[in-house]
């Protein structure tokens, strides 16, 4: 299958802008603390047309901020994202969005709709600006991405107060479909909702790609959602990616003990077994992307680490199935 | 058995609002024995942190305890006095909150904040307070203690933050403590590693736990027996095992099999149709009724009640025993 | 939940509050009073003809040479006081309503762009209006009143420009926490124009907030055209505003002739007040903080 979306090398980075204090400090020579947090370090992968890529890893780990600079909301800091080899944002100094083939569904429904404006108008307002409908169809169009997302057309004249947040979900879902996308970048989209709401959210979802054959990437803490719904998945640590591979083989055989400490971290519920419910933690806590650690970011939880790993930063090796580790768990 | 340690019988709590009362806890009754780990699952909005706030009688107006029963070691808590609450709080029951920032003062460093809750039960000297906060501290896996007193909250990451409100909880010995929801705002491998200290504290120590979570694998992994709520009610309870293996009411089923895990990855999940009903106006039979597929006539008129026994569910049909 | 709109849930609110239904009751019946000032006072104050200088300085309750009572006396000039009053109340709450707005528009515009760009842009405006904040309003309109010359745009731009650094300042802070919000990274991700993700999304999101400043900078505006009046640098004499009828009114002070300027400062007092009760309520309804 060919690359859909490419992402070379993107690093992003948060500067915090300096107080005027502080330039005046720089100014006279004294040093100013850096507070640079790597969010995204030089992270190389591809979506191949029609195909779930899932994103996980710790809280932090820098997952939103990846999927930000694939939706064009961030400009990345270095690097760049594409499109069919077309630039996801505009290069001009102060970039802006280049396409509307990739839209993004955000992790919590009640930020993400404008609590002003009516469904209708939220949904129909990306296809007005960019000629997909005319103002005059924009209603029938707005009613019928509602439908298609198990809403009521009348949901329309409402506004985002009026619904529960498994019923904002699937208006945010709707927005996003409106723009008639071929990417849909899902950040944690089930998280926030209540238990028995994320299953019908997922199945949303999975129904949505067969009618209409999206690319998405899939971003969750929650291992178990990713699984069930990603073909490949991509495991991230403090701004790195750390390995990638057909979910399956990942979850079953994982090749960086990152990966591994993670699937063994989450409690997992074994029916038949004695012990009913499994799990072994981690060591540590992530380290602070302030001050990443030299070497490999895992060094310090890693439970196999070598000297090797303190001092070099392993790179992502492999084609379908690629670790970035030294001494790699077998296959 | 042994007396209960803590005996819940027949609570019901309400809020008074605008739109009329909203019974946020409706006929919770359990048992729980010294040094058993009690989970309490249920959606949000479901009841579970009212629960847990009823039992401490930190319920403030609009809200009140509108009846039933709480006793710990035979003593009635509903109806003490704000000052008899206050020294059963702290000593006898403690309680762990998700934001642990609930907890913590912002401006006080940790220390002082452990030597205050220490003075509130009988006052010890500097050494004495510093020497149980090391302990405590150390205990719930905080490297380095000793010099950790004098930071500020605010220098200690989620996970550690939240490991220093469970060390609070621990400083005076209580019998009790409700953790409501510690892990859902942390990562699961700092979930991993607190689920694992907790377990260890109430084997060695025999401190019984209210384990508060809206996820049914976080809840099995700590607890012995767990109690399903649904609208403000139990609507089952048994032991981990018995729950997971065959759930008796329909909801629990249906929430055990939306679980990813328990599908083949790329088919649809297993889904309970509709969403949780408003507590404002729930319907007269069983509130679970309107999702529910075994439901019918006598479901939607007549409320189930919650059978008796230590396997107990509140179901005009429950599922059969035998295993799902 | 019900399906009642936010206006709807607002108004319920409000109305629970007797002191701030009673000021905006107030507030509404000067309003109309002085809309329809033409129609219902006695006299039109500026049609020099329908003055008797026999009638001037006359005590409330005289009734004139016209046949009718002056219930709030007479100033200098004969003028019949509250037709006075009412026209007064007239050009004031013009002045402060078109002076209040213009200042929202170009305020709120400025702060939220300022937000929305950030970077050395919004520091730049950012310094100005802060700077601009730090010198009382009053010195500023004195000062531009006094260059541009007497006139009722000349006065406008006075008070404009001494205003709308506080609408910008508060649109500015209240677009910055909008921005951050997610609905807004949304509307990038659509991608939609930059004018209608300020427009459209966030100006509306800081609404809240610049009502409650509106409201207290029309009655600073008031205040600040009367200062002006008084002081001789606002409207010309043929158009008297409070101001100037309580400047006019002060010379007579001295010889007991009260009402001349104590009538109008009631009545400016009244609506001012009454403006900022009201505005005390919409604050306290929208500061999430004090939300129940
Ligand atoms: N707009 C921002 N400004 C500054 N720092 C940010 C911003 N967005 C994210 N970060 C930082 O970047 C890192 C990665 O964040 P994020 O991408 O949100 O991680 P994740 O989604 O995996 O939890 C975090 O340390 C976070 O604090
Ligand atoms: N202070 C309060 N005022 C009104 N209603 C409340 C208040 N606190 C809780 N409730 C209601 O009580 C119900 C149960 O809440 P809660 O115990 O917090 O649920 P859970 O912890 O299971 O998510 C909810 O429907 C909530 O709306
Ligand atoms: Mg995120
Ligand atoms: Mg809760």
């Amino acid at each position: 299958m060919t690359p859909l979306i490419v992402v070379d090398r993107v690093s992003k980075r948060f500067r915090p802008s300096l107080s005027l204090g502080e330039k005046i400090a720089a100014g006279l020579g004294s040093p100013v603390e850096t507070r640079t947090v790597h969010a995204v370090d030089h992270v190389s992968l591809v979506i191949r047309k029609g195909e779930v890529l899932g994103l996980v890893g710790e809280s932090g780990c820098g997952k939103s901020t990846l999927g930000r600079v694939i939706a064009g909301i961030h400009p990345p800091s270095e690097g760049a994202a594409r499109i069919d080899g077309e630039p996801i944002m505009s290069d001009a100094r102060t970039p802006v969005k280049a396409t509307t083939r990739i839209q993004m569904i955000f992790q919590d429904p009640f930020a993400s709709l404008d609590p002003r404006i009516r469904i209708g108008e939220t949904i129909a307002e990306g296809p007005i600006a960019h000629g997909l409908v005319s103002k005059g169809k924009a209603a029938a169009y707005a009613g019928e991405w509602l439908r298609r997302v198990g809403m009521p057309a009348d949901a329309a004249g409402r506004f985002p107060h009026q619904f529960s947040g498994g019923q904002r979900q699937r208006i945010a879902i709707a927005r996003a479909l409106a723009m008639q996308p071929d990417v849909l970048i899902c950040d944690e989209p089930v998280a926030s909702l209540d238990v028995s709401i994320q299953a019908q959210i997922v199945n949303l979802f999975l129904q949505l790609r067969r009618e209409l054959g999206l690319t998405m990437l899939f971003i969750s803490h929650d291992l178990g959602v990713v699984r069930h719904i990603s073909d490949r998945i991509a495991v991230m640590y403090l701004g790195r990616i750390v390995e990638t591979g057909p979910s399956a083989e990942v979850y079953a055989r994982p090749r960086h003990p990152y990966t591994r400490a993670l699937l063994d971290s989450v409690p997992k519920l074994v029916t038949g077994a004695d012990e009913m419910v499994t799990f072994k933690p981690i060591m540590g806590e992530l380290p602070s992307p302030l001050s990443p650690p030299p070497g490999c970011h895992f060094h310090l939880r890693c439970p196999k680490v070598q000297p090797l790993c303190k001092a070099e930063a392993p790179t992502l090796v492999g084609e379908a199935r690629a670790v970035a580790c030294h001494f790699p768990l077998p296959d | 058995m042994s007396a209960p340690l803590l005996s819940v019988r027949d609570l019901r709590t309400e809020f008074a609002t605008k739109a009329g009362p909203i019974k946020a806890v409706d006929g919770v009754c359990f048992d729980l024995q010294a040094g058993e780990i009690l989970g309490l699952v249920g959606e949000s909005g479901s009841g579970k942190t009212v629960t847990g706030f009823s039992i401490l009688g930190l319920i403030d107006p609009p809200g009140r305890i509108a009846g039933g029963s709480v006793r710990l070691e035979g003593r009635e808590l509903v109806g003490l006095t704000n000052a008899a609450l206050r020294d059963v709080r702290g000593k006898q029951i403690a309680m762990v909150f998700q934001d642990p920032s609930a907890t913590l003062n912002p401006v006080l460093s940790i220390g002082a904040q452990m030597k205050l809750a220490l003075d509130a039960h009988g006052r010890s000297s500097a050494t004495v307070a510093r020497e149980r906060s090391v302990e405590v501290l150390t205990r719930v896996g905080i490297p380095d203690p000793a010099k950790r007193l004098d930071a500020y909250p605010h220098q200690f990451s989620g996970g550690m933050r939240q490991r220093v409100a469970i060390a609070i909880a621990l400083l005076n010995r209580p019998k009790l403590i409700i953790c409501d929801e510690p892990t859902t705002a942390l990562d699961v491998s700092i979930q991993a590693q607190i689920l694992t200290e907790m377990k260890a504290l109430a084997r060695d120590m025999g401190t019984a736990m209210i384990w508060i979570s809206h996820d049914l694998a976080t809840v099995s992994s700590i607890a012995s027996r767990i109690l399903v709520m649904y609208a403000g009610r139990i609507i089952e309870e048994g032991g981990v095992a018995e729950v997971l293996r065959a759930p008796r009411h329909p909801y629990t089923r249906g929430l055990l099999e939306s679980l990813p895990a328990n599908a083949t990855p790329g088919q649809d999940l297993m889904q309970i149709p509709g969403s949780t009903p408003s507590l404002l106006n729930l319907p007269p039979g069983c509130p679970f009724a309107p999702r529910c597929s075994y439901a019918d006539d006598l479901c939607r008129t007549e409320p189930p009640r919650l059978t008796s026994g230590s396997r107990a569910v509140r179901c005009h049909h429950p599922l059969a025993m035998e295993a799902a | 939940m019900s399906a009642a709109s936010p206006v709807a849930i607002f108004w319920d609110e409000f109305k629970e509050s007797r002191i701030a239904v009673a000021a905006l009751a107030v507030v509404l019946l000067i309003f109309a009073l002085a809309l329809a000032a033409p129609f219902i006072s006695p006299q039109n104050p500026y049609n020099l003809a329908e003055l008797s200088l026999m009638d001037a300085r006359r005590p409330p309750g005289f009734v004139g040479s016209k046949g009718y009572t002056h219930w709030l006396g007479t100033d200098g000039q004969g003028r019949d006081l509250l037709s006075a009053i009412l026209y007064g109340l007239r050009i004031s709450i013009q002045m402060g309503v078109i002076a209040g707005g213009i200042a929202f528009s170009l305020g709120a515009t400025l702060g939220a762009f300022a937000a929305f760009i950030g970077g050395r842009t919004e520091a730049l405006i950012m310094r100005i209006i802060d700077l601009q904040l730090s010198f009382p309003a009053i010195l500023l309109a004195l000062v531009l009143a006094a260059v541009l010359g007497q006139g009722k745009w000349q006065l406008i731009t006075a008070l404009v420009a001494a205003q709308y650094a506080y609408f910008a300042r508060t649109a500015h802070g209240a677009a910055s926490s909008e921005r951050s919000k997610d609905y807004v990274d949304a509307a990038l991700s659509t991608p939609l124009s930059t004018a209608r993700v300020v427009f459209r999304h966030i100006l509306p999101n800081c609404l809240p907030p610049l009502i409650v400043v509106a409201t207290v900078q029309v009655a600073n505006a008031i205040a600040l055209e009367a200062t002006l009046s008084f002081l001789g640098l606002g409207l010309p004499v043929s158009e008297p505003s409070l101001g100037m009828l309580i400047a006019h009114g002060f010379q007579y002070m001295l010889s007991g002739r009260y009402w001349i300027s104590i009538y109008p400062g009631v009545a400016l007092i009244v609506l001012i007040v009454a403006i900022n009760l009201v505005g005390d309520q919409v604050r306290d309804q929208l500061n999430p903080r004090l939300r129940r």
